[in-house]
């Protein structure tokens, strides 16, 4: 693991391990129900996951990276390992998500400062460090960018929909991509609150003590929230629609245009049965072996893998996307027509 | 196809595979891969492990197959299912179609054949028979076809030596033995990774997906400077030579860009893709489990081999290809457009019977055009 000194674990709490913390710095956990001048800190915890809720970021108490003063600094720490006490009290995902994805965009503050750092390279180092021993990706510095392959960034962008993250807007060159500081760190947000919410997951919940009862109710509360439902609208999607005119004009329907189709149609409950008949229009229709197809697509026979249907980004690819305005926000045609609320 | 002339195209291709050994090896990492094979007329057997040459030549030997593939990939266990294989890599492989690149001679030489009444004739959207819609295409691709598919290959391997850090000599291209070639890159940094970040790879070959404010232009005063220009490496180097055309008129072309304004600017974009980008069939390349057609086999669509270009800009699939047998046949056919094979032109024929070549023969049965006679 990285060695980090004081500040730096202020910035990046997570990557403290939470127990050994509390035992170096000589405190147990029933002392922040009890001890009045360490409760502070408890309300400050809460106070940290009510703010990630709301999809906003933490503010800390540290100033130019530097704890305002020296007690500042555990005060950061323990109130972030105190909000992982709450939350894992409360048994809450959705909080915990929530909580893991500010805290993520806390840090990535931290790692982009650090990384344009010119006047302290050890710091620029360590944002290197946690990058690589994290996320397993090499920056390096070339000029006034960070390159890294190509390989690396693909497969953390591939996670984006926005199209400025497409390799075809980088600057590639010599297999690295070029990035600033701010993209660099941009690139791993997700994985960065996947990590924290892995490491929240998988931490020990610890015995519910009396006077961490209250915040804890008041979590589940707020979790409420956030729970959503949905509305379907029925309608199929463009591309469904282009691909079953196609073949009731009895015109040529390419092979991944056929995946496109049954898998949709069986996400949405069709039976093999139903699906069939659409394809006797097709050039080279044979009973046999659309059934057999099928039957492989819904994974009741051969492997038995369940195939899903493909994203709208493929699509794009295979040219089968033939998006209209009620199609914006979605990443795959199975969303098409539902709306949250 | 019937009994004589599967006959004919399994002697043919058993003696091809007999007297070639020497063309047709197992890749390295042999124990890794899965191989496969069609017969004629019969399904794909796949899951198949081989340990070395002579097992793969044993095969050969006792199946006759139409075609033999072996995968791209590496598996810790490559006769087992698909999810039990134990995916571990896979080369990076194109798929380059002279039939994907909507020429314009592919209407001269594209054959459609009616899968109702047999009935062939130059390429159609009816039957001039029966009127039916379910029509097979065959193409018996020119000269223009594989010189389009070299360009093709020349500007891949381009846009992977500068862009992607590929080294020139991990480029393999392979003649397919039909329409195309087969490009394999390996010892990349992309071995490992997956079917969409292949995906995502073959946008940027084929240059699909490019936004405006890539190339400089933006929706709110656009700034002169950030366009592109003509010694930059990668896209922005390409664009400027294909839009600009030449130094002097590059600050015009700039000025009228930005005339015309930003949805203009998208629509330039997407029409370079046809122009600048490479068109590989994506579907090959994303495809992380796919068997290959296995270098050196014999291409059933054909009857010509997949062979490796040494030099691609001096190579002639229909000389080099082409490895049957002289010893003349008799079939009969219809094939109404002619076609060139080991300097020899053939055709057009009109339901007639003819006498040629094995190779010949082989050829247009395997089109469809043909029967022993």
């Amino acid at each position: 693991m990285i060695a980090l000194g004081q500040d730096e674990i202020a910035k990046y709490p997570f990557l403290a391990d939470a127990g050994q913390y509390l035992k170096d710095k000589g405190f147990t956990l029933e002392q922040f129900g009890t001890d009045p001048d360490l409760k502070q800190l408890v309300e400050k915890a809460f106070n940290r996951i009510e703010v990630a809720a709301d999809g906003k970021i933490y503010q800390s108490d540290l100033i130019a990276d530097q704890a305002s003063n020296q007690a500042a600094l555990p005060r950061e720490v323990f109130s972030f390992l105190l909000a992982i006490v709450l939350l894992k009290l409360s048994g809450m995902t959705t909080l915990i998500k929530r909580f893991a994805l500010a805290e993520a965009r806390r840090a990535e503050k931290y790692l982009e400062k650090d990384l344009a750092n010119i006047s302290d390279e050890s710091k620029k180092q360590l944002a290197i460090k946690i990058i690589d021993d994290l996320f397993s990706i090499q920056v390096k510095k070339q000029d006034d960018f960070f390159v890294i392959p190509v390989s690396d960034y693909l497969t953390h962008s591939i996670n984006f929909h926005e199209r400025e993250w497409k390799l075809i807007n980088r600057h590639v060159e010599n297999g690295l991509v070029f990035l600033s500081p701010h993209e660099t760190v941009r690139l791993i947000r997700k994985e960065l609150g996947t990590y924290i919410n892995s490491k929240i997951i998988n931490a020990k919940a610890p015995p519910m003590i009396s006077s961490f009862e209250e915040p804890v109710n008041k979590l589940i509360i707020l979790s409420k929230k956030f729970s959503t439902y949905t509305v379907t609208t029925g309608e199929y999607p463009p591309c469904i629609k282009h691909a079953i005119k196609i073949l009731e004009k009895g015109e040529n329907l390419p092979h991944s245009g056929r995946f496109m189709l049954a898998t949709f149609l069986l996400s949405k409950g069709q039976s093999i049965e139903q699906i069939s008949p659409l394809f006797k229009n097709a050039p080279d229709y044979n009973e046999r072996v659309t059934l057999y197809q099928l039957n492989h697509l819904a994974g009741t026979s051969g492997s038995g893998t369940h195939y899903s249907c493909p994203s709208c980004e493929k699509l794009k690819t295979q040219s089968l996307c033939f998006a209209i305005p009620e199609c914006a926000n979605i990443i795959n045609p199975l969303q098409f027509g539902k709306k949250r609320s | 196809m019937q009994e004589n002339d599967i006959k004919f195209l399994e002697d043919s291709f058993k003696k091809y595979y007999f007297e070639h050994f020497d063309l047709i090896h197992v890749p390295n990492r042999t124990f890794e891969r899965e191989f496969g094979f069609q017969k004629f007329n019969s399904g794909m057997t796949r899951h198949i492990s081989i340990k070395d040459d002579k097992e793969l030549h044993l095969l050969l030997m006792r199946n006759i197959p139409s075609d033999v593939y072996c995968s791209n990939g590496y598996y810790s266990f490559p006769n087992l299912p698909m999810n039990e294989k134990g995916w571990k890599e896979a080369d990076l492989i194109f798929d380059i179609d002279a039939k994907d690149l909507n020429l314009e001679c592919r209407k001269n030489h594209t054959i459609s054949k009616c899968n109702e009444c047999n009935e062939i004739s130059i390429s159609n959207i009816n039957c001039a028979k029966c009127n039916s819609t379910k029509l097979e295409k065959k193409s018996l691709p020119c000269k223009n076809c594989i010189d389009a598919s070299k360009y093709e290959v020349s500007k891949l391997s381009k846009i992977l030596i500068e862009d992607l850090g590929v080294q020139p000599n991990d480029i393999h291209v392979y003649f397919s033995g039909n329409e195309g070639f087969h490009v394999y890159v390996y010892n990349s940094q992309f071995q490992k990774i997956g079917s969409r970040e292949r995906s995502e790879l073959t946008d940027y070959i084929m240059f699909h997906g490019a936004i405006p404010e890539t190339f400089g232009m933006k929706k709110f005063k656009p700034n002169r400077s950030s366009f592109p220009d003509f010694q930059e490496k990668g896209w922005g180097g390409r664009f400027s030579k294909e839009v600009y055309e030449s130094k002097s008129k590059r600050s015009k072309i700039i000025s009228e860009l930005i005339i015309n304004g930003y949805s203009s600017f998208q629509k330039t974009l997407e029409n370079l893709s046809n122009k600048i980008g490479a068109k590989i069939d994506p579907n090959v390349t994303m495809d992380i489990h796919r068997i290959f057609r296995l270098p050196g086999s014999l291409n059933s669509k054909s009857g010509l081999t997949k062979i490796f270009c040494h030099d691609i800009t001096k190579f002639d699939p229909y000389t080099e290809a082409s490895f049957l047998h002289e010893n003349s046949v008799e079939i009969i056919v219809s094939c109404p457009t002619k076609f060139k094979l080991k300097n020899r032109t053939f055709g057009p024929y009109f339901d007639e019977k003819v006498s040629v070549p094995t190779y010949a023969a082989v050829y247009m049965i395997c089109k469809k055009l043909a029967t022993l006679s």
